[in-house]
C-alpha cells in the first residue's frame, strides 16, 4: 500500500544498541569513578599518571552544578567513588548532605596538613589558591594597594574590576571577611568596592586581567593560578604581563585562601581503588603535577612550588578554618544581593 | 459500555499516561518547593534582587518576543511570496542560526565587540582614541545585547512555523483579497497574518520559553534573571526549597504564555480555506525592492550564523592538528545518537498527544497536552534534578526488592543510564513536537476527518492516510527542532550523563566556561556542522512535502 509504515523500528533498535555501547563499563574491576566539579582538562594529567602507575582506570563525569543532588538521588547505588571540587563550599555541602564517608589513611594524614582537611576525614584539600589582587603595572604605584580594604578606597573610583559578586570565589572571600569583621563592616566594604567598579561585574577571572591590559580598569580580584594559565597561553600572555599580582591582607589575618579538594562518597563501590586514588592525589607525584601543570599551591608541605609559582613570592595565608568560611556562604550571598553588587557602579 | 469507550478512548488514556510520565519532573520540583527545608528566603529576595530579576526577565521576554516575531515572520513572508535574488538560498539558509547554541553565539560576539576585540580596536586606531572614556560604544554585555543575540538564534522557531503556515495557506485566499482591493501589505496584515496566527503564537511561545530558561547567555551578558537567581539560591545558599519556589514562579510565566496563546486562538477556526491550492510562485521583486528583500534576509543569516561560524572556523584552524586528532568524532556520534533518539520519541509522543486532542477536543485532553509540555519551561539543571529524584527512588526501591527476593542487583536502572538523558531531552522538548503537530493539525479541515471516517477508516487510519501526508511538513519541522535542540542542550546533559559519555556540548563547555575560545572552537564548530546536516536535509524535505500541491493525482483526499 502507498502508506507503508515507516521503517522506524529497525532504526531505533540499532540506535539503542549503539547507545548502550556508549555507556561503557563503569563498574568493572580495576576502576575508580569520579564525579568532578573541576574541568577535565585540569585533572586529566594526574589521572593519567595514576592509571599509568596503578593500572586502575579512571572514569569521570564533569559538571559545574548539581552533583550533590545527583549523589543524594542515586543513594546507596551510586556508582561514584570520589568527588573532586573547586572550593570549600562544595566540600561542605557534600558533608551536610551526608553523601560522603570518613576516610582514615595514615598516608593521606601524613601528606595533608590538618588545617586543610576535615578532622573526621570527610574531605581533604588538595591544592590551595589565594584570592589575589592584580594591579596595572604602569598605573598603580608599588605599595599603593596592600589589602582587600584598599579596593573600597574612593581613590580607586572607576578603576576596579571584578567578576560577579555571587561567583564562588568572591563568595569565599566575602564569607571569610564576614567571619573576621562581621556583617556590617563587610557590607560597607562591598558597597565601597561597588562604588569603585569600572563596569558592571561580569566574565571570568581572566576577563578581569584582560580589562587591565585594555585600560578599562587598574585593579582586579583574580585567583593566583590564572597567572600561570594566562602566561602559558600565547593569546593571553600579554594580559598577564600587563599586571602585577599582589597578595592582599584581610584585616591583619593574611591573604584569603581557598582549596580544591576531594572526598569519598558514602556509596563508593570501588573503595580500595578510591583510597588508592586519594592517596595518590595527596602524594609527591600528583602534588608536583598540580603545582607544575595548574600553577596551584600543593598542600603537601615538602612538595616545592613550581619555579614560576615560587617566583611570585611568599605570603601569609589567612589561617581561618575553611568550614567556618563555608558556613557563611549564605550570608555572603545575601550581602551581595542587598548591595545589588552585580548591577555595577551607579545603580 | 459504549459510553465508557467514548469517555476513555485509548487515545485519551494514552495521553493521560504520557502526560503523567512526562509531568514527573515538574511535579517533583513542585513537591520540593512545598517541602520545608532550610530558611525561608522569600522575604530577603523580595526586598533585594527579586524585583530586578522580574523586570529583567519580563524585558528579556518582551524584546526576544518582538525580535523573533519581526525577523521570523518577515523573512518567511518574503521568501514565500516573493521572488528576489537569493531567495532559493535563503529558504533554507534562514534556518542556519538554529544550529548555533546561544552561549556560543554569545561568546563569539563578546570576543568581537568587547573593548579589546578587533572591532573596537580598529575604531580606536582609525579615530585615534586611546581609552574607553574617549568614545561611546554600545555595551555587548547588556540586556539589549542579550535580546539581540537571543533573537538571532531563536527567530528560526518563528520562521519555520510561519513559513509552514504561509505555504499551507491557499494562494487563492490571498488572490481573492487582492481582487477585493487589498495592497500586498494589507493582504499580509489582514489575511495572511491572522490565518497564520496559531503558528506564529506557537513559534514565539517556543522562542520565549527558550529565552526563559537560558542560563549561559544571560550569565555571560551579566543580565540577572529569575533563572540566574534560581541557581544562586540553590547552589550558594544550598536552599533547594527556595530554588524550587523560584522555579514555580518561572512556571507561572509559562502558564501565562500558554493561556495567552489559548485566548488568542479562542473560538477561531484556522483551517485551510481552500481545498485546492497551487504552489506559490512568488511575485517578482526587482531593483531596489529586490535588493532590500535580499538584505533583509541576509542580515539574520550573516549575523546569526556567518559571523560566529567564521570566528569559530578561524579559531579551529589555529589548532587544526588538535582538532583532527581529538576524540571529537566520538562526541559527535554520541550527540547524533542521543538527539536522533530524542527526536524520534518526541515526534511520536507529540503527534499522539496532538491527535488525541483532535479526536476528543475536551478541556481534559487539551490540558493533558499542555501538561506534557511543562518540561520545556524548566531550567535544564532543575529538570534534571526533577528527574533524578523520582528515578533514583524508583531505582533504589526496585534494587532493594530484587535483592530481597531474587538476590539480584538491578542497580541504577533508570537514573544511571542513557535512558535518563534521552528521557530528559524528550521531556524538555516534547512541547516543540506537540506544538508543531497541533498547529499543523489545526490547519486541516475537520470535514476531511469526517469524510475519511464515513468511508470506514478508523482514527489511526485517518491519521496515517489523511493527516500524516498533509502535515508532513509540520512534523519534519518538529523533528528538526527537537534534534537540533537536543544537540545543543547543555545543563541536563552535564548532570545526567553516565561515566565517559561526552556530547559535543558538554565537551565545549569545559573550555568555553574558562574563556578558552581556541580550545572550545573545534567542538563548537562540530555542533554547528552536525546541526547543519538535519537543517539542510529537513528543509529540503519540507519543501518537497508540499510538492503534491497542484498535482491533483496525489492529493490524498481523492
Amino acid at each position: 500500500m502507498s502508506f507503508a509504515r515507516p521503517r522506524l523500528f529497525p532504526v531505533l533498535i540499532s540506535l539503542l544498541a549503539g547507545s548502550t555501547s556508549l555507556a561503557g563499563p563503569a563498574m568493572a574491576e580495576g576502576e575508580v569513578n569520579i564525579y568532578s566539579y573541576r574541568q577535565p582538562f585540569l585533572i586529566q594529567p594526574m589521572l593519567d599518571r595514576f592509571t599509568a602507575e596503578t593500572g586502575v582506570r579512571t572514569n569521570v563525569v564533569f559538571t559545574d552544578q548539581g552533583l550533590v543532588e545527583r549523589l543524594k538521588a542515586e543513594g546507596a547505588n551510586s556508582p561514584a567513588d570520589v568527588v573532586l571540587t573547586v572550593d570549600i563550599s562544595r566540600l561542605n555541602e557534600l558533608v551536610t548532605a551526608k553523601v560522603v564517608r570518613p576516610v582514615s589513611s595514615p598516608v593521606i594524614e601524613a601528606n595533608i596538613p590538618a588545617a586543610t582537611r576535615d578532622p573526621q576525614g570527610r574531605w581533604f584539600g588538595l591544592t590551595t589558591r589565594a584570592r589575589a589582587i592584580f594591579a596595572a603595572k604602569d598605573r598603580v604605584p608599588a605599595g599603593a594597594v596592600t589589602s582587600y580594604a584598599d579596593l573600597a578606597d574612593p581613590r580607586w573610583k572607576g578603576r576596579v574590576c571584578s567578576r560577579p559578586g555571587d561567583h564562588v570565589y568572591n563568595i569565599g572571600l566575602i564569607s571569610a571577611m564576614i567571619a573576621h569583621d562581621g556583617v556590617d563592616k563587610t557590607k560597607a566594604w562591598l558597597e565601597g568596592v561597588k562604588a569603585n567598579l569600572a563596569q558592571k561585574p561580569g566574565g571570568s577571572d581572566r576577563s578581569q586581567v584582560k580589562a587591565i591590559k585594555e585600560g578599562l580598569c587598574d585593579l582586579a580580584l583574580v585567583n593566583t593560578y590564572y597567572l600561570g594559565a594566562m602566561l602559558a597561553d600565547p593569546d593571553q600572555k600579554a594580559w598577564a604581563e600587563s599586571a602585577t599580582m599582589l597578595f592582599p591582607d584581610l584585616s591583619g589575618h593574611g591573604t584569603h585562601v581557598n582549596v580544591s579538594g576531594m572526598a569519598m562518597t558514602a556509596s563508593a563501590p570501588n573503595r580500595d581503588n578510591a583510597l588508592k586514588l586519594m592517596e595518590f592525589l595527596s602524594g609527591d607525584e600528583a602534588q608536583r603535577l598540580y603545582a607544575e601543570a595548574n600553577s596551584e599551591f600543593p598542600v603537601k608541605p615538602d612538595v616545592a612550588r613550581s619555579p614560576l609559582v615560587a617566583s611570585w613570592g611568599t605570603f601569609t595565608a589567612d589561617p581561618i578554618a575553611l568550614t567556618e568560611v563555608a558556613s557563611r556562604a549564605g550570608e555572603a550571598l545575601k550581602l551581595v544581593n542587598e548591595v545589588d553588587f552585580n548591577e555595577g557602579p551607579g545603580s | 459500555m459504549i459510553r465508557l469507550r467514548s469517555v476513555a478512548s485509548p487515545w485519551t488514556l494514552g495521553s493521560a499516561l504520557i502526560a503523567s510520565i512526562v509531568a514527573v519532573a515538574p511535579l517533583s520540583v513542585l513537591v520540593l518547593a512545598l517541602t520545608p527545608e532550610g530558611e525561608a528566603i522569600w522575604g530577603h529576595l523580595a526586598s533585594t534582587v527579586l524585583p530586578g530579576y522580574l523586570i529583567n526577565t519580563a524585558l528579556l521576554l518582551l524584546g526576544v518576543g518582538l525580535g523573533t516575531l519581526v525577523i521570523g515572520t518577515g523573512c518567511a513572508w518574503l521568501v514565500t511570496l516573493y521572488r528576489f535574488p537569493g531567495r532559493r538560498l535563503f529558504e533554507w539558509a534562514l534556518l542556519l542560526p538554529l544550529a548555533v547554541p546561544a552561549f556560543i553565539l554569545g561568546f563569539t560576539y563578546t570576543e568581537l565587540l568587547d573593548y579589546a576585540g578587533p572591532v573596537q580596536a580598529t575604531l580606536r586606531a582609525l579615530a585615534g582614541w586611546s581609552s574607553p572614556r574617549d568614545y561611546w560604544f554600545p555595551e555587548v554585555r547588556s540586556l539589549g545585547g542579550a535580546i539581540l543575540l537571543m533573537s538571532l538564534v531563536l527567530y528560526p522557531y518563528v520562521y519555520l512555523l510561519a513559513r509552514a503556515a504561509f505555504l499551507e495557506q491557499s494562494l487563492c485566499t490571498l488572490e481573492v483579497s487582492r481582487t477585493l482591493g487589498c495592497t500586498p501589505l494589507a493582504a499580509f496584515f489582514r489575511v495572511a497574518l491572522p490565518l497564520a496566527r496559531p503558528s506564529l503564537v506557537v513559534g514565539v511561545a517556543l522562542a520565549l520559553m527558550e529565552a526563559l530558561n537560558d542560563y549561559g547567555t544571560v550569565k555571560l551578558f551579566n543580565v540577572h534573571t529569575l533563572t540566574s537567581g534560581l541557581y544562586n539560591v540553590w547552589l550558594i545558599m544550598g536552599n533547594r526549597q527556595g530554588a524550587a519556589q523560584i522555579a514555580c514562579v518561572l512556571l507561572t510565566f509559562v502558564v501565562a504564555l500558554i493561556i495567552a496563546e489559548r485566548l488568542a486562538r479562542a473560538k477561531r477556526a484556522y483551517h485551510g480555506a481552500g481545498g485546492r491550492s497551487r504552489p506559490i510562485e512568488g511575485r517578482p521583486l526587482n531593483g531596489l525592492a529586490g535588493g532590500a528583500a535580499l538584505i533583509a534576509c541576509a542580515l539574520p543569516v550573516v549575523l546569526g550564523f556567518g559571523v560566529p561560524a567564521a570566528v569559530l572556523l578561524r579559531n579551529t584552524l589555529v589548532r587544526l592538528p588538535e582538532a583532527i586528532d581529538g576524540p571529537l568524532l566520538g562526541y559527535a556520534r554520541a550527540s547524533l545518537t542521543l538527539s536522533t533518539l530524542a527526536a524520534a520519541i518526541a515526534l511520536a509522543l507529540g503527534l499522539f498527544l496532538a491527535y488525541a486532542g483532535r479526536l476528543d477536543p475536551s478541556p481534559l485532553t487539551r490540558w493533558l497536552g499542555r501538561l506534557s509540555g511543562l518540561g520545556y519551561a524548566l531550567p535544564g539543571t532543575v529538570l534534571a534534578i526533577g528527574l533524578l529524584v523520582p528515578f533514583g527512588a524508583f531505582d533504589n526501591a526496585l534494587d532493594g526488592w530484587m535483592r530481597a527476593h531474587f538476590g539480584l542487583s538491578t542497580g541504577l536502572l533508570l537514573s544511571g543510564s542513557l535512558f535518563a538523558l534521552v528521557f530528559a531531552y524528550v521531556v524538555r522538548f516534547l512541547a516543540l513536537s506537540f506544538g508543531a503537530a497541533e498547529s499543523g493539525l489545526a490547519r486541516v479541515r475537520p470535514s476531511l476527518d469526517s469524510a475519511a471516517r464515513s468511508l470506514g477508516c478508523r482514527p489511526a487510519q485517518v491519521l496515517a492516510r489523511v493527516h500524516l501526508p498533509l502535515i508532513k511538513g509540520s512534523l519534519l519541522t518538529a523533528a528538526l527542532l527537537v534534534f537540533v535542540d537536543s544537540m545543543k542542550e547543555l545543563p541536563a546533559s552535564l548532570l545526567l550523563r553516565p561515566f565517559n559519555v561526552e556530547t559535543l556540548a558538554t565537551h565545549v563547555f569545559q573550555f568555553a566556561s574558562s574563556e578558552q575560545i581556541e580550545r572550545a572552537a573545534p567542538g563548537a564548530l562540530a555542533i554547528v556542522v552536525t546541526g547543519l546536516i538535519p537543517v539542510i536535509v529537513l528543509s529540503r524535505a519540507i519543501a518537497q512535502a508540499r510538492s503534491w500541491r497542484g498535482t491533483p493525482g496525489e492529493t490524498p483526499s481523492q
